[in-house]
């Protein structure tokens, strides 16, 4: 009986780190181009609100993730035009990309909350999903979920095995190199910008379409920071973001059951858990080593050539 | 770029007409783009600027309205801008203001409630600075101790802090009186600031010694002076023996204290107690309110109260037009985003491609 509460807890830790997996790895796309953007959480929830509104309006799930993706890459592009051409301080024009992206996300979602959607439903893989232990916790989601499997090692190889990747990375290390290689570092930074806002738009979409089925306010409740957080965690490695993205689905879970149990804890105290936890993680990170594997230029805006 | 081609300035624009004029069309790019936003929801976007204005501005009791949010806005904003001064990035204020409100609480719940004004205002005060500068040193000791980011901790504190004051009102703080409802008890008479003019409290009166203490504290001491320097480029700092350390501890302990005192104020003089929506985003937009006004604090003073005004403008918008106060967000955040993009003339100009190089200075 209580293995079967473990492998469930299992499962829900995979089910609640999705979403931080997506975000994850999007924003690390997006700084290892040399790009800061800390406007996650407000892309995030804005993603979570163009695949709600797609899917109520068309039922379809699969153009409702196209759409939070594609859309919450053009509110990225606004950051690009922000820092890429105006040379503005990235962390401001982030942190305004946040409070822009909560409002407007708000704004248009105010109609529509408590609106049910039916979004992905989960299905179990066949042949994997019949394994002990490993298919309940793994296999047996929703196809957000067996995409986001393949993320990680799709990125690892983008960004380490392909020219453009590495050319990518090289915009976010030194990019005068790059120039003087003879590519743009600023094509490559509007790439990572957009992709990654891609990625952090399909976490949002999740949250929408998997988690919750349903429009309320604040869906994220702080996840695109948690993510930005797990970034600096991960050391800026596609495949660490996994262990820190789901080390958090876990506490998320945790939380979840805690509170379900009625367990003699105030929620309060509870809600406080993943925010504390992401503190004792980047101490935890800094105590591997200060700044490891961050990208030496960023945040750095490229002054335009005169 | 056809044309036109981006040159380098000497040195920075100066505040003056330009970057005024710079100013102005950021802002009204910014209310054009969001106005525009409003007719997605079938609303004539004139009628609401009309009403956004008028709102925030027109007139005496919305005027008052705006005075009256300006307060806790001026005290969270300058104490961001000093922390920006150090380029030490301090998103922290929404928690600092939470738990000077729970500072101030703890206060008022310490004292007897027969205590007189003068003893329950400034314990309340000194209570709340000493919670909301707790809540900005723990981030900068881990900075300075462990390296950490302190935009996530500061974010992060701002989660915990508001959950914090949540759990002190849901449980052992509720006011057996309140009927079951998430609330401490009405504070007396004495724990509430003193009215100046018509709703005009006495925290007006904190936010002007604020000001002159840090102009002078930034423009007279050698400390102040070394802020900027410290954060321009911590390494030569130390070379230069500017105590880094120290300056980080001091400026975010500060910072979280002025915040914390704007926690004070709002439960003081708006709600007379210590209830779960305390937080309403004041920490947030004190962030725009630093940027737009380059850190100076007599421009602080102005945005303040221009974003204040907003504030409550969007309140009428929301009464008359029925539009979702989320529009405040949008508003403030292309706000920032346009300011923040308009900046870029002051240290760039545009020649026409023909042109010859070594124009004459604009």
């Amino acid at each position: 009986m209580s293995g079967d509460l473990f492998i469930s807890l299992l499962a829900a830790t995979i089910l609640a780190g999705t979403p931080l997996l997506y975000a994850t790895l999007g924003e690390m796309l997006t700084e290892r181009s040399g790009v800061l953007n800390l406007g996650v959480e407000g892309m995030m929830l804005l993603g979570a609100f163009f695949a709600f509104f797609v899917e109520m309006k068309t039922g379809n799930h699969w153009l409702a993730v196209l759409a939070a993706g594609l859309g919450t890459g053009c509110i990225g592009l606004l950051h690009g035009v922000a820092c890429l051409v105006f040379q503005g301080n990235q962390t401001v024009s982030g942190l305004a990309l946040t409070i822009f992206g909560v409002g407007l996300s708000d704004y248009l979602g105010a109609p529509f909350v408590g609106t049910l959607t039916e979004g992905f439903q989960p299905f179990p893989l066949p042949v994997l999903g019949q394994i002990p232990l490993f298919g309940p916790v793994f296999f047996q989601h929703n196809a957000l979920v067996y995409l986001s499997y393949l993320m990680p090692p799709l990125l690892w190889l983008f960004l380490n095995r392909t020219a453009s990747g590495l050319t990518l990375c090289a915009a976010g290390e030194y990019p005068d190199a790059v120039s003087a290689a003879g590519a743009s570092p600023n094509r490559m930074r509007w790439f990572g910008i957009f992709a990654g806002a891609f990625l952090v738009g399909l976490g949002g979409a999740y949250l929408s379409l998997c988690a919750t089925h349903m429009w309320t306010y604040n869906l994220t409740a702080g996840k695109g920071w948690i993510a930005v957080a797990l970034v600096i965690f991960a050391f800026w490695r596609p495949g660490h973001a996994v262990l820190g993205a789901w080390l958090f689905g876990g506490i998320m879970a945790l939380q979840l059951r805690l509170q379900a149990l009625g367990a003699n804890i105030p929620s309060s105290l509870l809600m406080m858990l993943p925010y504390a936890l992401t503190i004792l993680a980047l101490l935890w990170a800094s105590a591997r080593g200060r700044g490891r594997g961050a990208p030496a230029a960023l945040g750095e805006n490229i002054a335009p050539g005169a | 770029m056809t044309g036109f081609r981006v040159v380098g300035r000497d040195a920075p624009l100066p505040l003056g007409w330009k970057s005024f004029a710079i100013l102005l069309t950021a802002l009204a790019f910014a209310f054009f783009v969001c106005s525009m936003l409003l007719l997605v929801q079938g609303k004539s976007p004139w009628t609401a600027l009309v009403l956004l204005l008028q709102g925030g501005f027109g007139g005496r009791y919305p005027l008052e309205d705006t005075l009256l949010k300006a307060i806790p806005l001026f005290l969270c904003s300058a104490g961001v801008s000093i922390a920006f001064r150090m380029k030490v990035w301090n998103i922290g204020a929404e928690g600092q203001f939470a738990l000077g409100g729970v500072g101030a609480t703890a206060a008022v719940l310490l004292l007897p409630p027969d205590a007189p004004a003068w003893i329950m205002l400034p314990s309340m005060m000194l209570g709340a600075a000493l919670s909301g500068g707790l809540w900005g040193f723990l981030p900068g000791l881990l900075k300075l101790r462990f390296g950490l980011n302190e935009i996530i901790s500061t974010l992060m504190l701002n989660y915990i802090g508001i959950e914090l004051m949540r759990y002190l009102v849901y449980g052992p703080w509720k006011a057996p009186s309140s009927m079951g409802f998430p609330m401490t008890a009405m504070f007396p008479a004495s724990a509430i600031f003193p009215s100046l003019f018509g709703r005009t409290h006495a925290g007006l009166l904190l936010c002007v010694v604020t000001a002159l203490a840090l102009a002078a504290f930034l423009s007279r001491t050698r400390l102040g002076f070394e802020l900027r320097a410290a954060g321009e480029n911590p390494r030569n700092a130390r070379y230069a023996r500017i105590p880094y350390g120290f300056l980080l501890l001091f400026v975010l302990t500060l910072s979280g204290a002025l915040a914390g005192l704007a926690g004070c104020v709002e439960v003081s003089s708006t709600f007379n107690r210590l209830q779960p929506n305390l937080c309403t985003g004041y920490g947030y937009t004190a962030i725009v309110v630093a940027w737009l006004s380059r850190l100076r604090i007599s421009s602080i003073a102005f945005f303040s109260f221009f974003l204040a005004g907003l504030k409550v403008g969007v309140e009428n918008l929301q009464i008359e037009l029925q539009v979702p106060a989320a529009f405040g967000g949008i508003l403030e955040g292309f706000i920032l985003l346009c300011v923040l993009a308009g900046q870029f003339f002051h240290h760039y100009r545009l020649v026409r491609a023909g042109a010859q190089q070594e124009g004459e200075t604009a």
